[in-house]
């Protein structure tokens, strides 16, 4: 048993039982990071802060929001909406948090790819990040389905649809993923169970794998400098913080993230406020009926590029595609065979493909939403191609790439 | 030695039988998530024939999708083709299209027209016939016919009868 | 090294943007048909030639055999003749109270309401008397004078007893123009008028059935029910709910839906009052939304006084 002394203060009683400083250390004032990063570094920060804020906004609305399928759109609209004070901002910043959560990782998943942050060592953070995005996009599925609205009933109808397989018409599959025909009580409380309990600790295990996956090879930074982090940081503790390429994490770079965070919170109140029609459609603030299909069904903005892969094909080739598109990106670090770890814009051909990728994804996206006929299925059947010929050039692409 | 490799073994074998044991509950996990009996149960629907009048649309109700009842006039009869006649439940006589009624391209839900014979789909403009075949794009095929048995002057859905299987076989349903 | 923050947060930015637009603005603009308002101006009614006369027009509307056969006037203590679900079972809708009609409606759309309820409501796609098929209201073919004065007369006898145009409330406005065919549930409303709270459940449920009844009418005479109205500010908007009061017809064809003639102010009144079913809190989520704006603008400029704070070391 260890030794414990008479303590000299609580937080010496708490040193001495749980190691307090040693914490504080490993997690904040002695994880070090690179100085040459920019804001876009903070994004990591930002997610916390959202996720943070629709957890918060989940526990409220969960207190109200009943998973009955006579009863669920009610107590959105009314008890939530009307009744429960308050209970309006609680949806507001749900709704407008889950949208906007995925703007943020978009953001931080092509920063990741710009810089090379998957590469050399950090496959780890890439391949739990994108486990991730998967359980984002599950828990923001799941969630979509619980006002019980006419675009909840229908994207539950087309998206659980997708597991029939085509010609396979394995239609027992997606009777046993909604249990009944069609999406009913049964779905939408197994839906429910998936939103708020087992999609939410998946993502709690998967945030600390991505945490913990960034402690070895440490955080990349813009240059693709390999930094000797033990000089650095003993540069840094003996008061050469000025010359030393490294700083702390907690203060320095983390008063840079508040920094970030606080302009990012002026742009996510503003929508929550004034503009939050992009993350709240209105097809889906009228009340599910199994007997009336929307004029149009398209998924959430953030699934339109790979609801748009999955569209201009028949349905089998469709359904092969959109599978690709779904698991593509996780293979990121195996297929880029350069041996660069630097920001694409010195990568050569990857420069190209970057840029290339970013905007045909904006295509295939705006794409996704517009009705499938007439020449925005052309465009949108060319961008799937594209996309896809880029994946499969890529390997060669940058296996011939020189070493910067 | 000995005593490592036996303990190295029956580390093993404690793993199988824990493996064993998740399998197990795994089994009672994919069966909880199957669809209740109850819902299966109401996944038949019996229609009595004898109440439909001619040339009138009556949407009915099958497994939360509306199925179309239309009783032929004699004329209608007279005048389809063969292709439009394989389609056809025959009942006591009297023809009937029966079909899920649902357009075949996005699944709206196409509106019946009397005087016309024929359907319409306000979605993307489909159009089908008094039997349920397209006769105007996008949608790729007619009303999917639901499983069907015929039993006496009732048509029971949800169970594949012999004429529902004919169906199937010569393509005329999917 | 210069920096390239304010580069690369533009280039974010705009490409943000660009989605955005693409996603929003643009799709919307291509998926929904845009109808532009005519400001209830109802350019295809003639307008009234002459100028009415009270005491002649209160013997049209009130005389035997007239408009007091199917409708009620209660402002001038004239009762309906039958009991809501029973009218409808009758005409397919029950007749509205015609008291506050001269405050609700346009003076021109009432004129040729009287003389032919097919065309003014829009609705002769469906009612086209020479296949039989009679408008359930029947039009008024002059009680032997100058129709087009008759008519002006009633019309300004409509006028006279309504309340002031300024009066007609939100609550009212809906209720005339909407309420005999909508349901608007979440603020108790159904087709025979608001809800009473019963202490018994028996009377609760019977009125239920009242309902129901008048329900199944008038889905038999529109074709299908008419939605509940609750949430349709949040679902269609406030653009498409004035242009489909103006003319049903512009935003969906061959609809049922009778164009009602109410004017621009009543139009008004009708939105205010789904706002304050469906988006109740709007007010409170303005004045919230200030005073969080302002808070947060505070938050980021402490963040940056921070920030600062610590990275003077750093450089």
């Amino acid at each position: 048993m260890a030794h414990f002394t008479k303590a000299t203060s609580v937080k010496d009683w708490l040193n001495q039982r749980l190691a307090i400083d040693t914490i504080e250390k490993v997690m904040g004032s002695e994880y070090w990071i690179p100085k040459n990063i920019n804001f876009l570094w903070a994004m990591g920060m930002v997610l916390v802060i959202t996720f943070v804020l629709l957890l918060v906004s989940g526990i409220f609305l969960l207190m109200y929001y009943q998973p009955n399928i006579e009863t669920a759109f009610y107590s959105v609209n009314f008890t939530i909406m009307r009744d429960v004070d308050f209970g309006w901002l609680w949806r507001h910043v749900h709704g407008v948090a889950a949208s906007v959560v995925f703007l943020i990782i978009y953001i931080h998943m092509f920063t990741g790819i710009y810089y090379g942050s998957y590469k050399k060592g950090r496959e780890m953070i890439w391949i739990s990040g994108m486990l991730l995005f998967v359980a984002f996009s599950a828990e923001a599925f799941s969630g979509y389905m619980l006002p019980w609205g006419q675009m909840s009933y229908w994207a539950g109808m087309v998206i659980t649809n997708l597991f029939s397989g085509g010609s396979l018409h394995a239609d027992g599959l997606v009777e046993w993923i909604r249990g009944d025909y069609v999406p009913a009580q049964a779905f939408l409380t197994r839906f429910f169970m998936l939103h708020v309990l087992l999609i939410p600790l998946a993502i709690l295990g998967l945030i600390a794998l991505h945490f913990g996956s960034l402690r070895i090879p440490h955080v990349n930074n813009q240059d693709g400098e390999e930094i000797d982090f033990e000089k650095e940081s003993k540069r840094y503790l003996n008061g050469d913080k000025a010359g030393s390429k490294v700083m702390r994490f907690a203060n320095d770079f983390m008063s840079k993230d508040m920094m970030v965070v606080g302009v990012y919170l002026i742009f996510f109140f503003y929508l929550v406020f004034y503009n939050y029609g992009f993350a709240m459609d209105p097809v889906n603030f009228d009340p599910a009926d199994g007997l009336k299909t929307p004029a149009h069904i398209y998924p959430e903005w953030y699934f339109l590029w790979s609801y748009e892969i999955l569209r201009p094909f028949s349905v089998d080739i469709g359904l092969i595609a959109f599978g690709f598109a779904q698991v593509i990106f996780v293979l990121l670090p195996f297929l880029d065979r350069s041996p660069n770890t630097v920001a694409a814009n010195r990568r050569g051909l990857f420069r190209i493909w970057f840029w290339m990728m970013l905007i045909n994804m904006i295509i295939l996206t705006a794409m996704g939403k517009l009705p499938p006929s007439g020449i925005y299925s052309t465009i949108g059947f060319f961008a799937a191609i594209l996309f896809i010929a880029q994946w499969i050039a890529l390997p060669f692409i940058t296996m011939f790439e020189k070493k910067v | 030695m000995e005593n490592n490799g036996r303990r190295g073994f029956m580390g093993k074998a404690f793993g199988a039988v824990a493996a064993v044991g998740a399998v197990g509950s795994l089994v009672a996990m994919k069966k909880s998530w199957d669809p209740l009996p109850s819902v299966k149960a109401a996944g038949f629907t019996t229609l009595d024939m004898t109440i439909y009048e001619e040339n009138q649309l009556v949407t009915e109700k099958w497994r939360g999708k509306p199925i179309f009842v239309l009783k032929k006039t004699a004329e209608m009869v007279a005048k389809q083709t063969e292709k439009q006649k394989a389609r056809d439940i025959i009942i006591g006589g009297s023809h009937y299209m029966v079909s899920i009624g649902l357009c075949t391209h996005l699944g709206c839900i196409p509106a019946y027209n009397a005087t016309e014979q024929g359907f319409l789909c306000a979605c993307h403009g489909g159009q089908f016939d008094f039997s349920g075949d397209v006769t105007k794009v996008p949608p790729p095929r007619g009303f999917d016919i639901p499983p069907f048995k015929i039993d006496g002057t009732k048509l029971v859905l949800g169970e594949a009868g012999p004429e529902y299987t004919k169906m199937k076989e010569t393509g005329i349903t999917l | 090294m210069k920096n390239k923050e304010p580069l690369i947060l533009a280039v974010v930015v705009v490409f943000s943007l660009i989605t955005y637009y693409l996603v929003e603005p643009f799709a919307h603009h291509v998926l929904h048909k845009h109808v532009e308002s005519e400001g209830f101006v109802y350019a295809d009614l003639p307008a009234l030639t002459k100028t009415g006369n009270v005491a002649n027009g209160k013997e049209l509307v009130m005389g035997a055999g007239a408009c007091t056969g199917c409708h009620a006037v209660e402002a001038v203590g004239m009762p309906a003749a039958m009991e809501p679900q029973m009218a409808a079972a009758s005409y397919g809708v029950n007749p509205p109270d015609l008291s506050n009609a001269g405050a609700i409606y346009d003076a021109k759309f009432l004129a040729d309401l009287i003389k032919n309820p097919a065309h003014a409501l829009k609705v002769a796609h469906k009612f086209d008397a020479t296949k039989g098929q009679a408008h359930p209201m029947a039009p008024f073919s002059g009680a032997g004078g100058d129709i087009e004065q008759e008519v002006a007369d009633m019309v300004a006898y409509l006028q006279s007893i309504a309340i002031k145009p300024e009066a007609v409330t939100p609550k009212i406005a809906f209720e005339n123009a909407c309420g005999r065919c909508h349901a608007l549930s979440y603020e108790k409303w159904t087709q025979l008028g608001e809800k009473p709270s019963f202490k018994y459940k028996k009377d609760a449920l019977a009125f239920d059935i009242k309902v129901l009844e008048y329900e199944d009418s008038l889905k038999a005479y529109m074709g299908k029910l008419p939605p509940d109205l609750s949430m349709y500010i949040r679902s269609r908007g406030e653009h498409f709910i004035s242009t489909l009061i103006e003319n049903p017809q512009n935003q969906l064809e061959g609809t049922a839906m009778p164009r009602v003639g109410v004017t621009a102010q009543t139009a008004e009144k009708v939105i205010e009052y789904l706002e304050d079913a469906g988006d109740t809190k709007r007010h409170e989520r303005e004045e919230i939304g200030k005073n969080v704006m302002i808070y947060i603008v505070i938050f980021a400029i402490f963040a940056l006084l921070w920030k600062k704070q610590v990275w003077k070391e750093l450089h």
